[in-house]
């Protein structure tokens, strides 16, 4: 074997891989400008679930019951049939709202809409895809192969596939826009923002709720603050209310490169559900090792044109000789 | 005349009997998933929506086919015929394990009536790992029929084709080793995405590629240790120790290196405390390394690796440690947060099982009836 020959041609192939320990990762991507988004309050909640009936409503979807009986919709989390829940989250006697101890808060969950989601990174068909204006994570059912990548590359184990559905699809919150539904290309707000009686989940571009959220945490608690309802820049529906004790953390301004759909809360977001996540974007990491390793199809290209020329050589010598 | 002989014998033997009604449970299962929706059959959730259909049938089970991608990085690339004989049943069962992680792929697919659009260039998305690995696993499904064409023409008698075939079969060998080593890397690269859900002592983000590559390798060419060892036995044919054994030397630094990454990008990252944390996901570590290690130590001694006996053991200790390392990153140590469970449903289990008695079955169909293994006296 001419050892020469053989290094030569697999340098293509062998500095690509090498080169996994050292890629130049892409940085997270931007927040667009007018991306939309919601902030969710939960000292303003006060566990109606106004919202998860009007999304089911709006979103044609049935109720999940547990047991037999249909008196409320139960699921315990999001499914293919829930979008958007409220929780409850309860310590020791409960006895105080938005308190750690002792205490209990209402907690949301839905898709996070995130500015650099991995279930659009890691689609192989791009069924997944992030609005360019809006930025609302969209779904087109009609290209979508099942694969489920998506659900193993959200942080938040947002979308649903329909299981127990020989023909399920995946299922999230769409901002109630998905094509027959247009709510926000129509001007309305989504279903669970228009009901919410306290503006507990509010709706805006996610800059103007970013600086809301930070407003109500530069509150001293027991200040009077005055809290919109519906939109963030509405200033008729209003009311005013003492700020209470939140935690100084706006859950999706960084975790994984920000979210359009942002949490404060009186209790530590890890209690009320949301997981600890490093600011950088694993869509970001993975795509800097996609983008390295196979950037123009070049390095691959150069490793077939070597190895077809070492192959060749090598199987025409074995034809004289066996070794 | 060619040196490579099928194997004589029955076909309907009693284990064969015994596989296909395996085989006929799974494929009922499988029926029952086409017309009741995967729920029906499988324990995959929303928190864990990649059970063992993905992880064992296609992401183990492609490596475990990595024995003709092996073989002809061996046998064409380092240009040593001498390991000739061992190709074709390896790239037989290459063939039929990729076929079959191709199948598991399919109707693991929940909305399979749609796989097309992967190949559809209007839907790509170069983001997507996913995308990389199906185009070159369907694409390397491909060369491998064509890898083991002549087999098949020699049987018919089809000189022509088979002339012209092997005028151009060079240039589907060198896609042969390229495909697996795009697509054996990027299985490992799908974790990258799963980010915090995958156990910190597998999450190893840009070092996964590697790893998974490397490990992909040592398992390529211990199956075929443990195809050849098996054959011998089975077929009552000689054995073909001294050449495995020889073998064993690319397995030494395959190992070798492979830890000596996954070793440092511990330190590295400060995660060796995960490994003695005495938890499930420590403990499954030390378990894994002990089966990579294990071989390493038979291998490295000449009078070990010279016993068929030590030999075949550090073969399976390897097969397991690569499936176990893949295991325990995807599903094991996998973690979605609170309030989510996995484990196989017993029809969940007899699908995969149903799937690997069909490719047993076709593989002694085949060497029974084609010349794939090489006659005994060249041996």
């Amino acid at each position: 074997m001419k050892r020469r020959d053989f290094i030569k041609a697999a340098a293509g192939g062998a500095a690509a891989l090498c080169g996994a320990g050292s890629v130049e990762a892409r940085p997270n991507k931007e927040p667009l400008e007018n991306a939309v988004g919601i902030l969710y309050d939960a000292t303003l909640c006060v566990g109606c679930k106004a919202c998860v009936r009007a999304c089911k409503e709006i979103n044609d979807l049935p109720p999940v019951t547990q047991g037999e009986e249909v008196q409320y919709d139960a699921s315990r989390g999001v499914t293919g049939a829930t979008y958007n829940v409220i929780k409850v989250y309860k310590n020791g006697t409960s006895e105080v709202k938005d308190r750690e101890i002792d205490g209990f808060s209402f907690a949301k969950k839905s898709c996070m809409h995130c500015v650099d989601p991995g279930c659009v990174s890691s689609c192989p068909v791009s069924a997944m895809t992030k609005h360019p204006v809006t930025g609302i994570v969209q779904y087109n059912p009609d290209t979508c192969i099942g694969c489920r990548n998506c659900m193993v590359a959200c942080p938040f184990n947002i979308p649903q596939y329909e299981f127990h559905d020989p023909r399920g699809q995946i299922q999230k919150c769409f901002f109630c826009n998905q094509a027959g539904v247009d709510r926000i290309s129509q001007g309305l707000l989504p279903g669970c923002v228009d009901v919410c009686p306290t503006g507990a989940t509010l709706f805006g571009t996610r800059k103007d709720l970013l600086a809301e959220a930070k407003r109500r945490l530069a509150a001293k608690p027991g200040e009077t603050l005055t809290y919109p309802r519906g939109r963030v820049t509405d200033q008729v529906h209003t009311h005013e209310k003492a700020a209470p004790e939140y935690q100084q953390h706006i859950y999706g301004e960084h975790e994984v490169g920000g979210t359009q759909v942002m949490h404060i809360a009186g209790v530590p977001l890890k209690k009320l559900g949301m997981p600890e996540l490093p600011e950088r974007s694993y869509a970001s990491i993975a795509e800097g090792v996609q983008h390295t390793l196979y950037k123009g199809m070049i390095a691959p290209a150069i490793a077939l044109a070597g190895l077809a020329y070492v192959v060749k050589r090598n199987t025409s010598q074995s034809d004289q000789d066996d070794e | 005349m060619s040196e490579h002989q099928p194997v004589e014998g029955k076909i309907f033997t009693l284990p064969f009997m015994f596989l296909g009604v395996l085989a006929a449970i799974g494929l009922y299962f499988l029926g029952v998933r086409f017309i009741d929706g995967m729920g029906a059959v499988a324990n995959i959730n929303s928190g864990y929506p990649w059970g063992i259909w993905v992880v064992y049938d296609v992401v183990v089970g492609t490596a475990l086919a990595c024995g003709g991608y092996a073989l002809a990085f061996v046998i064409y690339v380092l240009n040593k015929g001498k390991y000739h004989p061992l190709i074709r049943p390896a790239i037989l069962a290459s063939l039929f394990g990729y076929a079959l992680g191709g199948f598991g792929a399919f109707f693991d697919m929940g909305r399979y009536w749609q796989f097309y659009n992967i190949a559809m260039p209007s839907n790509w998305n170069f983001n997507s790992v996913m995308l990389e690995v199906g185009l070159c696993v369907i694409t390397y499904i491909f060369v491998l029929f064509i890898e083991f064409a002549p087999t098949v023409l020699e049987t018919i008698g089809a000189k022509k084709a088979l002339r012209w075939l092997n005028k151009v079969l060079f240039f589907f060998i060198a896609l042969g080793v390229l495909l697996p080593t795009m697509h054996q890397s990027s299985l490992g690269s799908l974790l990258i995405i799963m980010g915090a859900k995958v156990h910190p002592l597998w999450q190893s983000l840009q070092w996964l590629p590697l790893m998974a590559l490397l490990s992909a390798l040592t398992m390529g060419f211990s199956i075929v240790i443990f195809e050849a060892s098996f054959s011998a036995v089975g077929f009552n044919r000689r054995p073909e120790t001294p050449l495995l054994a020889r073998l064993s030397k690319a397995i030494i630094w395959l190992i070798s290196v492979f830890l000596i990454v996954r070793l440092t990008e511990l330190v590295l990252r400060d995660k060796l405390g995960f490994v003695f944390a005495g938890d499930l996901a420590g403990n499954m570590f030390l378990l894994e390394l002990a089966l990579f290690v294990f071989p390493l130590l038979v291998m490295l001694f000449r009078g070990r690796r010279d016993n068929a006996r030590l030999l075949l053991l550090a073969a399976v200790s390897l097969l397991f440690g690569g499936a176990l390392y893949r295991f325990n990153a995807f599903l094991i140590t996998y973690d979605p947060g609170p309030g989510y469970s996995y484990f196989p449903s017993v029809p969940e289990i007899m699908v995969t099982v149903g799937i690997v008695a069909i490719e047993i079955m076709a593989y002694l169909v085949f060497v029974k009836k084609l010349p794939v293994l090489h006659s005994a006296e060249h041996a």
